[in-house]
């Protein structure tokens, strides 16, 4: 087994609340700054940057993580992890039609910039992204199973958007076998599943600088194996 | 005023009352579970858009007289199989939950 140090929660400039500064070559930047070696890109109901951000990663050595922070119909946040850029991609071209079309008021939200690998604009986002989607949490985690993805809680220790300040409680189904936090000591709250502590940075010195490595058996020289190997223990609640 | 004679006054839908002669004593209306867990008083009426089936446990929990889904929200069939089991009363109706308040609380007067 190998330990990698890990951040799996990061917004960048293509959510409307994540900074300008965020850009995927900045975030793989800062990242290697901070000894991370595992990242994925989880923006609000979106993956777009996430070509921008494989490619920037590669220049640090970083195993990049294709991914979204998706808004279920109940405003529960789910971070969603691939294996692959393309199960993404397909994944949120499907969420597409699930969405609501409310206009992005750049004024009050923030930019939602799609970036290419050189950190230059190749398109802005124009319906307000972080929306709650049409999918409730049951049809969420079977959607994201069916493109081969993960998903799990997002910072249930959190008030806003988190799976207990909204239902209260784990729901029987969907069954989660992870959990994320922002802060390790609320680990009780996860009632013995595994966790994640991520950052959800949304400016680039919140991301992780220290914590936990997450133990993979995987080579660290081999991205494709990390990542398999990531999402494998994910479904399988085996960290 | 039962749960009956809040069927009876307005035209909402009985999605599953197994305890129509629950007495209604209050109002509550809120969608985050884990907030109506604290705040919710037994007897109460209360109003949500929220149709997970964590809306049981929590009823039961309360010991709320009925939930009543507003906006047209229906809950599925896990949550009206578990309602039963706990004899749960669950009424759904399309108005918002402002307007299907004022109405409930007029009824109370």
């Amino acid at each position: 087994m190998t330990a990698f140090a890990y951040d799996l929660h990061v917004h960048s400039c293509l959510s409307p609340c994540g900074d300008d500064d965020m850009t995927p070559c900045n975030i793989a930047g800062m990242a290697h700054l901070n000894g991370l070696e595992i990242v994925a890109l989880t923006d609000h109901n979106a993956s777009r940057n996430c070509p921008a951000f494989f490619r920037a990663c590669e220049t640090y050595g970083i195993v990049p993580v294709a991914g979204m922070e998706l808004t279920t119909a109940e405003d529960i946040h789910l971070v969603c992890l691939f294996e692959t850029l393309e199960q993404a991609l397909a994944f949120e071209e499907a969420l597409q039609p699930m969405r609501m079309q409310i206009k992005n008021r750049k004024g009050i939200y923030g930019e939602q910039r799609i970036l290419n690998e050189n950190d230059v604009c190749i398109g802005e986002e124009p319906f307000f992204l972080p929306a709650a989607t049409m999918l409730d949490l049951e049809t969420a985690a079977k959607r994201v199973a069916q493109y081969g993805g993960v998903c799990y809680p997002a910072h249930i220790d959190r008030e806003a958007n988190g799976l207990l300040a909204i239902l209260g409680a784990f729901p029987p189904e969907p069954v989660f076998l992870c959990a994320e936090l922002r802060e390790a000591e609320h680990r009780e709250l996860a009632e013995g599943r595994k966790i994640l502590v991520c950052s959800d940075a949304h400016r680039l010195w919140e991301l992780k600088e220290e914590g936990e490595p997450i133990e993979l058996d995987a080579p660290k020289d081999d991205p494709a194996a990390v990542r398999k190997a990531l999402i494998d223990a994910l479904k399988r609640g085996r960290l | 005023m039962t749960v009956e004679t809040l069927l009876q006054n307005l035209p909402w839908k009985a999605v599953s009352v197994t305890d129509p002669g629950r007495e209604i004593t209050g109002g509550y209306a809120g969608d985050l579970l884990s907030w109506v867990m604290g705040r919710a008083e037994s007897g109460d009426c209360w109003l949500t858009i929220m149709s997970n089936i964590n809306v049981v446990a929590v009823a039961q929990l309360t010991d709320v007289a009925c939930v009543v889904f507003t906006e047209g929200v229906m809950p599925d069939e896990s949550v009206i199989a578990a309602a039963k089991q706990h004899d749960i009363n669950l009424i759904a109706c399309d108005e918002p939950t402002f307007a299907a308040g004022s109405k409930v609380a007029e009824l109370l007067r």
